[in-house]
């Protein structure tokens, strides 16, 4: 059974004041909260099991190094992967500069990358810089002026592209449209294109089995699904994995090493140079722990219900525009007032305890696209009530009678 | 500016709701004389802003005073400025160096707007007018 109320007791900070009122927290793309397992988990890493993994034969070392690789067998079990195929990164970022750069000897002045509009900067700007390395051209796909997808003008492009490499979010952080990858992805098959997907909004609301999925690479961040901040992961079938190039070289990731030459070891150890993250990773599995025990399904219509709710709030305040698809969101709601200043608009909801983003949310194309400087972001998570929205909502009426 | 430092700091502590006090500041942000387009160059512009801040700085050497000209794309901003231009405006160096902006508006409860996370680009204007203010007292 789901009971929103039980889940809250869960999130401590949830429990906060801000500014003297109850804390509505509405920037769970920007980062999730985080449950008390998961703080625990953080905690009694360094309090009772501090050792360092895959080094040294003591018990301490040997029971970080289990409960570290019992980690990776937990993330692959989430994502229906094998465990070898995940690399633990600092987050989405880190994750999508590996494959980038790892794809540098891949690529030629023959190659071609497509992106989208609706890709966050992290997943735009080193695919501009691969491009720039190596003279592939970069392409952008053609989606609507709403900033939707039209699959079959998408699909007519990619056939006539026959990208090397394609990547786009699975959600975008600031609209929470969800993109229709099957056909996308079906359509680049043919050309043994290399995929990758944005998954860091997507990885906690849709929890994607990505074996079917059936794309080359995926990434994503702990701390948007419940887990520390400075951990998160790549995903990529393996014999792609394997081919790229390590970004970092050092010690962990060798096989072997002679003053002159060293050998590298296969993927993912070559991807992890140095200590890693290890009570993060330890959080992370947590947080895992933590979503699985959820009823996912009865999780999906919350947040369902509550993105609904708020859409239709707020679709009866005069002025304000919403640019985030209806139809199929993650639970993300992008909108301006009028000709209001997205940071005033911001700045006034905090005044309440209402914590929204607001700006370009990293996506100065896709505002561009927009034909926005920025906008206002409420963003949802399970642990949010009917009662957020309705102080939300109150919070911003009162917001724009201050502006008036 | 019609309204002196005093009589600003006077109406914003005599408004007892946050809500009033953001009334005033953005009442204040109105009442800024409109900046010319020509200043709003590139330099200008306070960098990592989220929202659009200009500064535009000179130095009176006749009256030996600083002359301050600032705007805003957004309301609070441009109120907190006006509040900086009150503090600072048409002051000598030495005066300028004499007052702690942090101070005043941790006095008027808006120090919170001068937090680096804030991004709003206030805390740099006031390290732009302190910087010019000790380069022309040297």
């Amino acid at each position: 059974m789901f009971t929103v109320e039980k889940i809250r007791a869960d999130f401590p900070i949830l429990t906060q004041q801000i500014n003297n009122q109850p804390l509505v927290y509405l920037d769970s793309a920007a980062t999730s909260q985080k449950p008390q397992s998961v703080i625990t988990a953080t905690e009694r890493f360094y309090t009772q099991q501090n050792a360092n993994v895959h080094r040294g034969r003591h018990t301490l070392s040997e029971q970080a190094t289990s409960a570290y690789e019992a980690a990776r067998d937990k993330i692959a079990r989430y994502f229906n992967v094998q465990s070898r195929e995940i690399v633990w990164t600092k987050g989405a970022t880190e994750s999508i500069n590996l494959v980038a750069n790892g794809l540098s000897q891949q690529l030629d002045k023959n190659s071609s990358i497509v992106i989208s509009p609706l890709e966050h900067h992290a997943n735009i700007v080193p695919w501009q810089q691969l491009a720039m390395k190596t003279g592939a051209s970069l392409h952008v796909l053609p989606i609507q002026s709403n900033a939707t997808i039209n699959i079959n003008a998408c699909v007519k492009f990619l056939k006539s592209v026959k990208p090397t490499v394609f990547a786009i979010t699975h959600a975008s952080n600031a609209l929470g449209n969800i993109t229709n990858l099957g056909p996308l992805l079906r359509t680049v098959d043919e050309f043994n294109t290399i995929t990758l997907i944005d998954g860091a909004q997507s990885a906690m609301h849709l929890q994607p089995n990505l074996q079917s999925l059936d794309c080359d690479f995926y990434v994503f961040s702990a701390h948007k699904m419940l887990g520390p901040t400075g951990i998160g992961g790549l995903y990529g079938k393996y014999e792609r994995l394997n081919s790229l190039l390590p970004n970092q070289t050092g010690g962990e990731m060798i096989e072997s090493v002679s003053l002159t030459h060293s050998t590298f070891r296969d993927a993912p150890g070559k991807f992890e140079a140095g200590t890693p993250n290890i009570a993060g990773v330890l959080g992370f599995a947590a947080a895992i722990d933590y979503l699985n025990s959820l009823d996912k399904v009865a999780v999906h219509a919350h947040e369902q219900m509550l993105f609904s709710y708020a859409m239709s709030k707020l679709n009866n305040i005069d002025g304000i525009k919403i640019y985030s698809d209806i139809d199929s969101n993650i639970g993300t709601i992008c909108f301006n007032y009028k000709d209001e200043h997205p940071f005033d608009i911001a700045t006034l909801l905090d005044g309440y305890g209402v914590a929204v983003r607001s700006g370009h949310h990293c996506t100065q194309p896709l505002m561009t696209h927009l034909g926005i400087n920025g906008s206002v972001r409420a963003s949802f998570a399970f642990y949010n009530t009917v009662q957020d929205i309705d102080a939300f909502i109150k919070a911003l009426q009162e917001s724009i009678a201050l502006l008036d | 500016m019609n309204k002196t430092f005093k009589e600003l700091a006077d109406t914003l502590n005599n408004s007892p709701a946050w809500q009033q006090k953001y009334r005033e500041i953005m009442l204040l942000g109105k009442q800024l004389p409109a900046m010319p387009e020509v200043l709003k160059t590139p330099d200008a512009l306070v960098p990592g802003c989220e929202s659009k801040v200009w500064l535009y700085l000179d130095f009176d050497l006749q009256e030996n005073c600083l002359v301050i000209i600032g705007d805003s794309d957004t309301r609070i901003v441009k109120g907190l400025l006006a509040i900086i231009l009150s503090l600072y405006n048409g002051l000598t160096p030495s005066q300028v160096l004499a007052i702690n902006a942090f101070a005043e508006f941790e006095k008027l409860g808006l120090i919170s707007h001068l937090s680096p996370s804030r991004g709003n680009g206030i805390k740099a204007i006031v390290e732009r007018i302190q910087t010019m203010a000790k380069q022309k007292s040297l």
